[in-house]
């Protein structure tokens, strides 16, 4: 079951921008690896993938890859890879994003491109708490929980990202933790070779913020409650724990497929 | 495209098969029997040229044409390969022709889910290398600026066709203004440079627009075409296919990927801009950036990345900056107006013509960068300049601020939704001041 994780250098950007931007503890790199990892398995060059961001803890994963890379603005980054896609339908786009960003200023988009079912992996990085500003609360802080603008406690509902990217119409839908990093490879792998709108949510630490506010512990203490409080087997929903593992896999058509037969059926019509 | 429409549409598919359709040409990766689906593919669009190329030798035809609709078959003309926009009046004919128009020639067309997405995929889709635009209206234009700004940061190439509508807000939506003339110019945050053209006709808009992709192209920027609804409704007769339509297209770096940068001043003031997936990966950020497209919070390197941003575009004002003098020669009163304002501006220069009066007409078909070089000119050489325009006075305070109190500057101003008459400007001839 276990492997040893192999370092892919040959992915990042060496030069100029290492360190990282990210704190001790954060889990993004745990991602970052992760999406390599998957790139690697699937035998992708790095000219054929494209990866875009918003903006964020997580929107500054592009730079350190040696991808085609672009940061875009806070919650667009599905749109602007709606746009990359359709000019290059032979690349694989991947978007990379926050809970924030894909689910507050970005919700709409993030519905919307499930619904178009766009041949875009979205990666949801879900720490529950806006890092970059300093702990904020987000569309996925639980009820309850503490952050820097709740310090009474969030009293709105979280988003499930999964159900709303089920029921706006993605092909592949999965969820996994930065504790279960091989297991994210694999489901990453499995969305990038989907066709159709594929989510991979990864729940993701934030010591610093979500952990320090909620008294949840360091990265490792965080880790481990994903360890003890998440559960591959669909069966135990019931005993409280947040399911991981692949939860939708459907056979949609994507639009740049339904796209493809519009332009033959245009071709056919006459007028302008 | 079937020799009857290629007559309808001009010379347009030419240029549209130069620039876009080789990226296109993905689309059918595993399109035909043939071994290579690409060189059969090509073979086909190259028929389609030769059908519109033969359109082209014909005598130009006269074609009554509305405003939205010359703006749309400008940027085909231009090789739009991307159209992505919301629904809003009075903006509307340009997506509803472009939607059926594109799917044809293998472009794509979709409807975003808000203009701030329209804006997003117009600029990712000018990275995946096709020319790409959108068109909206008053509250889309709001919308959009955030990302104007990005794509003015990191240098994408791509055409925002505003059709002004009275404001703010919800306003008139089915009435003219020229409200979104600073808004062009400075909607988004922080400094940047940018170019804002005014089409005045029918004629000229669909001419202004492919030269708006031209320059967006020279000088990889965004670049706005301020219509608005009166010459997005008005019907006019348009001479096509023109004799000369220049298509400026993507300059290919000459330089392997190892030592390709896309903002290296090095490769010059506009250095070129590379398609994603084709070998020469790089970052794109709406961060200040070094040559490399990477973050920096170096000051050297950010003064760098200013210098030549903003001189690409401020430093070529007279290369830039079209305007367009009637009657100036002895004119002792000047009337400065754009866009269908300047129709006003024309009859009412006419009027006072027959009347022996020595007044002249400048028009700006190039709004921004403004062209002090011109208004400068004639503040010199007139006694009073008139401004008209649909708003409260926007380009009236850049040309007093040019003027500098060489002529004696007047506004004719309204934002009610209805246009500056003739009339209007007759009376403000009379103004002493």
């Amino acid at each position: 079951m276990m492997e040893p994780t192999v370092p892919e250098h040959e992915y990042l950007r060496a030069h100029k921008k290492f360190p990282s931007v990210w704190c001790a503890g954060c889990g993004i790199g745990i991602v970052l690896g992760a999406i390599i990892r998957a790139v690697r398995a699937l035998g992708l060059s790095k000219d054929e993938v494209a990866m875009v961001s918003g903006i964020g803890c997580t929107g500054r994963m592009p730079v350190y890859v040696d991808f085609n890379t672009m940061h875009t603005t806070h919650g667009r980054a599905l749109p602007f890879a709606t746009g990359l896609k359709l000019a290059r339908p032979d690349m694989k786009v991947m978007v990379v994003m926050g809970d924030g960003d894909a689910l507050a200023i970005g919700g709409n988009h993030f519905i919307h491109a499930a619904r178009r079912n766009i041949e875009l992996t979205a990666i949801v990085v879900n720490n529950s708490i806006y890092g970059m500003t300093g702990g904020q609360l987000s569309p996925t802080t639980p009820l309850g929980a503490k952050a820097t603008t709740a310090p009474y406690g969030q009293i709105e509902q979280a988003f499930d990202i999964a159900k709303i990217a089920e029921a706006a119409g993605a092909s592949f839908v999965a969820r996994s933790t930065t504790y279960h990093a091989i297991e994210l490879d694999r489901l990453i792998a499995r969305g990038i070779d989907k066709k159709g709108f594929s989510v991979i949510e990864v729940l993701s630490n934030c010591p610093l913020f979500y952990g320090g506010l909620n008294e949840m512990g360091d990265a490792v203490e965080m880790l481990k409650w994903f360890r003890d409080n998440t559960t591959a087997a669909p069966g135990k929903v019931a005993s409280g724990k947040i399911v991981r593992g692949v939860l939708v896999d459907r056979d949609l058509t994507g639009y740049v497929e339904s796209y493809r037969k519009l332009i033959a059926a245009s071709k056919k019509r006459g007028g302008a | 495209m079937t020799p009857s429409s290629s007559g309808q549409s001009g010379a347009i598919p030419v240029d549209y098969v130069r620039f876009c359709a080789p990226i296109l040409l993905l689309w059918f990766p595993n399109g035909a029997e043939s071994t290579d689906p690409k060189r059969e593919k090509g073979n086909e669009i190259l028929s389609e040229m030769g059908n519109s190329a033969t359109a082209a030798r014909r005598p130009k035809k006269a074609r009554l044409m509305q405003g939205n609709l010359a703006i749309a078959e400008g940027a085909l003309a231009a090789g739009l390969g991307f159209f992505a926009s919301y629904p809003i009046t009075p903006a509307n004919e340009i997506a509803n022709f472009l939607s059926r128009a594109l799917p044809k020639r293998g472009a794509i067309f979709i409807q975003m889910e808000d203009e701030i997405a329209s804006l997003a995929a117009v600029i990712g889709a000018s990275v995946g290398g096709l020319k790409a635009a959108t068109a909206t209206s008053g509250p889309g234009f709001s919308l959009m600026q955030e990302n104007i700004g990005y794509a003015a940061a990191a240098e994408i190439p791509c055409v925002i066709i505003d059709v002004q509508r009275a404001g703010p807000s919800t306003g008139r939506p089915g009435s003219p203004a020229q409200g979104d003339v600073m808004q062009a110019r400075w909607g988004t945050h922080g400094d940047h440079p940018i170019i804002v053209l005014c089409p005045g006709s029918v004629q000229e808009a669909y001419e202004l627009t492919i030269h708006a992709f031209n320059l967006s192209e020279q000088y990889r920027t965004p670049v706005i075409l301020l219509s608005d609804e009166v010459l997005a409704r008005m019907w006019e007769s348009v001479e096509l296919p023109l004799a000369q339509v220049e298509v400026l297209g993507r300059l290919h770096p000459e330089v392997p990927p190892e030592w390709y940068f896309p903002y290296d001043d090095a490769l010059g003031d506009v250095p070129p801009l590379v398609s994603f997936g084709q070998g020469y990966r790089y970052h794109v950020t709406g961060l200040f950036h070094d040559k490399s497209g990477f973050p920096t919070e170096r000051l050297d390197e950010i003064d760098t990345w200013q210098q030549r941003l903003f001189g690409k575009i401020e430093g070529k004002v007279e290369q830039i900056a079209r305007i367009e003098e009637e009657e100036m020669e002895d004119a002792e009163i000047a009337i400065i107006a754009y866009g269908s304002t300047a129709r006003s501006a024309r009859h009412a220069m006419k009027l006072a013509r027959e009347e022996n009066r020595a007044v002249g007409l400048l028009r700006l078909v190039t709004l921004w960068p403004f062209h002090d070089k011109a208004i400068e000119r004639v503040a010199s050489s007139v006694k009073r300049i008139i401004v008209a325009e649909m708003n409260r006075g926007q380009i009236l305070l850049e040309v007093e601020r040019v003027a500098k109190g060489r002529a004696n500057v007047v506004g004719v101003n309204r934002a009610d939704g209805a246009m500056v008459t003739p009339a209007q400007i007759m009376a403000a001839l009379e103004v002493e001041r």
